[in-house]
């Protein structure tokens, strides 16, 4: 018996080689103080999609459990506003809408409009809110504030097909310029993934940021082409009124639904210029002290 | 980088601006108001080295142990080798998929499902969608949680919703597993798992960094370690020469500085432990406890605030010499929770026949405040017990043989 059980013991294993081949080939890391300048960090964002994609799924559950309306909100917020509008702007005030129903007129500048102030005024708060995330594990810190945005899209795409809707229900037919709104859409999230990312850093050191952007916003309101007509600004003004390059977008997205004025091609150039630049700028000075959020928040 | 190491650290060094670094964020007007008194007095920022000229090595398939007191800046080292915040200074080179395991459950949500945390959680830790779909169903059944598993974790009892998240990340596979204290948490068998889980990884061959305050777990797991001590490496070898550095550092702290004046302390500071004592039977201070005879274990304490505080845990444990534990007495224990806590004032722990054979022990305190952490000193004094009559016969035990006296009494009956 005894005999046996010794035989069956394990073959002698071989020598222990010191290093396996596999270890050779596995990536290296180095760790050293950040540069001032490190790129913008796109691959990384990119190798972690998956995290992006569940952190905005996150953004969403929360936002919709134990709510009985759930995804209908996302239209609560632009019809209430667009109920108030008519009233006030469309029907007492007698603003011009260009030809269409006020209403319509109204919702097509409010879609756009609540989700750039509803993304700029969410990524703002959004790292601080995840400060423990922060604090505790690495990936690019970028990927909150996205995520808070990237939901909010979900949002603005139920509101915008709520907006064709709209625009059939009291007649109003869509122009063959709507293939444009992609481009416009591509303007707006320049401007908002730039001013996004840098409030949100800001309010990692200054928590004055995140006091200050609502009222922010709503300046913003009032010089964006939201509840009035951008044709009120003629001649020259037009080049100073396009620095806001929410101008174009909201101008813009109604020129190409409804064949209202168009933002015109100069302005349109100006205002790509300041959201290039409201991106760079937000998504460089994103980079630069991000590496110190964990000592920070 | 040599080919049989996993980690290589140099001079790594970190630096922060104190004002920052304890006051956290700082407000635009204070910004604005250093601003203008620039050029003023040169002092302004006082500056802070949490890690000074730390080095060393890792090899392949190694548990290393990080040992040192609180704020001796194991924290910073592990916050560093996971990438959390740069160095300011040196440089770390590591082999292989980093995994970092700082805090159990990070990035959970209360409202969500477990299974939604499951996937969350696990994509927080940097595990791939495939990789946790793959493992999910292990997931759950180590946490022991399947029933629950599509309830929101709100509605979880303490003890599951951290054996959920301890095991999300007990299945990370990364080639370099960086571990922090985690196992402080859960009920004493599911520590024990999580150890044995701890044992396979390090078998498996991976490479591990870990720091805890559990030094029996330390030796059980790394064959060597290093001990950090005001940001620098002050010993690095075997496991065991490590632990008698550690602990010899704890003692004389221990004794040579009053609680008031300890750093190395967590907690809001909302209350603070300003000295202990131990009181015999009348009330009277004594050197230490005697075994088998009333005493009182007293904590003098002071609210810095200088108001009363509401709610009130007080805790106290007593371990070995060497940090194996022996006895944890909580207020809520025996439903003896303060409701108020004067500004100023002793808590006091009486144990009749003090149960412990003859020897020097260890006492760690514990306060909380509203149930948030207010003061928490790891070994915060020495204990010395002496020889006493437990049994009332003259005889003491045997030592070795019998860490605690219990009462007893014997008897025979013959069957009929």
């Amino acid at each position: 018996m005894s005999t046996e059980l010794e035989t069956r013991t394990e073959p002698t294993e071989a020598p222990p080689s010191t290093v396996a081949p596999e270890v050779a080939r596995l990536p290296e890391l180095e760790i050293k103080p950040p540069g001032r300048f490190s790129g913008v960090g796109l691959r990384e964002i990119w190798a972690y999609r998956e995290l992006l994609y569940f952190l905005t799924k996150r953004e969403l559950q929360i936002r919709y459990k134990q709510s009985y309306l759930g995804f209908a909100w996302a239209l609560v917020q632009p019809v209430a506003l667009t109920f108030i509008f008519a009233l006030f702007f469309g029907r007492l005030a007698g603003l011009s809408s260009e030809g269409i129903p006020y209403p319509v007129y109204a919702l097509g500048g409010l879609v756009p409009w609540i989700f750039t102030s509803g993304a700029v005024a969410g990524a703002t708060g959004s790292l601080v809110t995840d400060a423990n995330l922060i604090g505790k594990v690495y990936f690019p810190r970028a990927t909150i504030p996205a995520a808070k945005m990237l939901s909010l899209v979900i949002d603005f795409v139920i509101a915008f097909v709520f907006l064709l809707l709209f625009a059939l229900v009291y007649g109003v037919s869509l122009h063959w310029t709507a293939f444009y709104i992609p481009l416009l859409l591509a303007l707006d999230f320049a401007v908002v993934l730039g001013v996004g990312l840098f409030f949100s850093a800001l309010n990692v050191r200054y928590r004055d940021v995140f006091v200050a952007v609502p009222l922010l916003m709503q300046l913003w309101l009032f010089v964006s082409p939201v509840v009035y007509s951008g044709a009120l600004v003629q001649g020259w003004w037009r080049y100073v009124y396009a620095l806001n390059p929410m101008a174009t977008v909201l101008t813009g997205f109604r020129w190409a639904l409804f064949d209202t004025h168009s933002p015109g091609l100069g302005p349109t150039l100006v205002s790509t210029a300041v959201a290039l630049v409201l991106l760079a700028g937000g998504s460089l000075y994103f980079r630069r002290v991000e590496n110190y959020f964990a000592d920070v928040i | 980088m040599r080919a049989d190491l996993a980690i290589q650290a140099e001079g790594l060094g970190k630096q922060y601006q104190l004002g920052r670094f304890q006051g956290g964020y700082e407000l635009l007007s204070e910004r604005i108001a250093k601003l203008m008194n620039r050029g003023g007095n040169g002092k302004g920022r006082e500056r802070f080295l949490a890690l000074d000229d730390v080095s060393f090595e890792v090899e392949q398939g190694e548990t290393l142990g990080i040992l040192g007191r609180n704020g001796a800046g194991k924290s910073t080292l592990l916050k560093i080798l996971s990438r959390v915040t740069p160095p300011t200074r040196g440089s770390v080179r590591i082999r292989g998929r980093v995994g970092a395991l700082l805090e159990v459950g990070t990035g959970f949500n209360m409202e969500l499902t477990g299974r939604e945390n499951v996937f969350l959680n696990g994509a927080i830790l940097g595990m791939r969608r495939t990789e946790i779909m793959r493992k999910f169903d292990d997931i759950v059944a180590f946490a022991e949680v399947e029933r629950f598993i599509d309830t929101p974790v709100k509605r979880y009892s303490s003890g599951m919703y951290i054996r959920l998240a301890f095991s999300v990340a007990a299945h990370l596979e990364p080639e370099v597993l960086i571990v922090d204290e985690v196992l402080a948490v859960g009920d004493a068998a599911f520590q024990k798992k999580c150890l044995g889980k701890m044992g396979e990884v390090t078998r498996e061959g991976r490479t591990v960094v870990f720091v805890s305050h559990n030094t029996a777990a330390i030796e059980n797991l790394c064959r060597s370690a290093i001990v950090l001590e005001r940001g620098q490496v002050v010993y690095s070898g075997g496991v065991k020469e490590a632990v008698g550095v550690y602990m010899t550092q704890v003692l004389s702290t221990v004794t040579a500085t009053s609680l008031r004046d300890r750093e190395d302390r967590g907690g809001t500071g909302a209350v603070r432990l300003t000295s202990f004592r131990v009181e015999d039977d009348a009330g009277k201070p004594v050197v230490g406890a005697r075994t088998g005879e009333t005493c009182s274990l007293v904590f003098d304490y002071e609210c810095p605030s200088g108001s009363p505080q509401r709610n009130v845990l007080a805790s106290f444990a007593i371990s070995t010499a060497t940090g194996a534990p022996l006895i944890l007495h909580r207020t809520n224990f025996t439903g003896d929770d303060f409701d108020v806590l004067p500004p100023v004032g002793s808590i006091r722990c009486t144990i009749p026949r003090f149960p412990l054979i003859p020897g020097t022990y260890l006492i760690t305190t514990y306060i909380e405040v509203g149930g948030e952490l207010a003061d928490h000193l790891t070994v915060a004094a020495q204990l010395d017990v002496e020889p006493g009559d437990f049994f009332g016969t003259g005889h003491t035990g045997i030592a070795g043989h019998s860490p605690f006296l219990t009462e007893g009494s014997w008897s025979v009956s013959e069957s009929v």
